[in-house]
C-alpha cells in the first residue's frame, strides 16, 4: 500500500466536483499522492470554460438551485472550483482523461484542458494505482 | 538561517487553510519556521494532524482574541 487516494469522477454534477476537489485538495495536504479519473459527464467539466457548468446533483430547479448555492457559497467565502483545481494541480495532483469517453461522448481533445491533463489513459491505468490506494472513491 | 513564513487564512473556509499550510511547506527550507492565522475551527484541529501525517514538528497551537495561531517547523 502507498500513502495514495485515487478518485472516479464520473460526475459532472457541480457539488460534486465539490466534493472531489476538496478531498483530492485534502489529501495532497496530509501529504498523500493523488490520481482523479475523469470519465463520461466528468470529463465534460474539463472542456475548456466548462468546470464550473455543471448542475446540482439534486434541487437543481432549472439552474435557480444552483444560483441559490453559489450566492450561498460566496457568503460563506468558499474558494472557486477553478481556483481549487489551480491549488490541485499545483499541491501534484495528477488528473487522468479516460480514452474511451472521448470516443464515445463525441469529446475534441482540442476541447479538453491540456495544460491540467497528467495523461489519457484507459481501466489498466486506473487499476494499476487504484490497487496501490488506501483510499479509492468513486464520485 | 531559518525563514519566518506567515500564512494569514483568517476568513478563509475549507479547505484553504490546510492547502495554504501545505502550499507554505513545499516551498519552505528544512528549519524554516511558518506560522498559519486563521479562524476557520475545524482547521485548527487538521492542520496539526497534517503536521503530524507529514512528521514535521508542531511548535505551538494557540487560540488569540478572534482567530487561532499555528507554528510549525519544517
Amino acid at each position: 500500500m502507498e500513502d495514495k487516494a485515487t478518485l472516479i469522477i464520473e460526475s459532472g454534477d457541480y457539488d460534486k466536483l465539490y466534493s472531489a476537489f476538496i478531498i483530492g485538495n485534502g489529501a495532497l495536504s496530509m501529504g498523500m499522492d493523488v490520481s482523479m479519473y475523469f470519465t463520461f459527464w466528468g470529463l465534460e467539466r474539463l472542456k475548456k470554460g466548462q468546470l464550473d457548468k455543471g448542475p446540482l446533483s439534486k434541487m437543481n430547479f432549472l439552474g435557480l438551485g444552483k444560483l441559490y448555492m453559489k450566492w450561498k457559497m460566496k457568503k460563506a467565502n468558499v474558494r472557486p472550483l477553478e481556483d481549487m483545481l489551480q491549488d490541485y494541480v499545483e499541491l501534484g495532483g495528477k488528473i487522468f482523461a479516460c480514452d474511451m469517453t472521448i470516443d464515445i461522448m463525441g469529446i475534441n481533445k482540442e476541447e479538453l484542458r491540456d495544460e491540467v491533463i497528467t495523461e489519457y489513459c484507459a481501466v489498466g491505468t486506473y487499476i494499476k494505482e487504484a490497487r496501490d490506494s488506501e483510499i479509492t472513491l468513486y464520485i | 538561517m531559518a525563514n519566518q513564513i506567515k500564512v494569514d487564512c483568517v476568513g478563509e473556509n475549507c479547505p484553504v487553510p490546510l492547502v495554504e499550510t501545505r502550499k507554505a511547506i513545499r516551498k519552505a527550507e528544512e528549519g524554516d519556521i511558518i506560522t498559519v492565522t486563521g479562524d476557520h475551527s475545524a482547521s485548527k484541529k487538521e492542520i496539526p494532524m497534517a503536521v503530524d501525517s507529514m512528521g514535521l514538528e508542531l511548535l505551538s497551537v494557540e487560540d488569540k482574541n478572534d482567530h487561532w495561531e499555528i507554528k510549525i517547523k519544517v
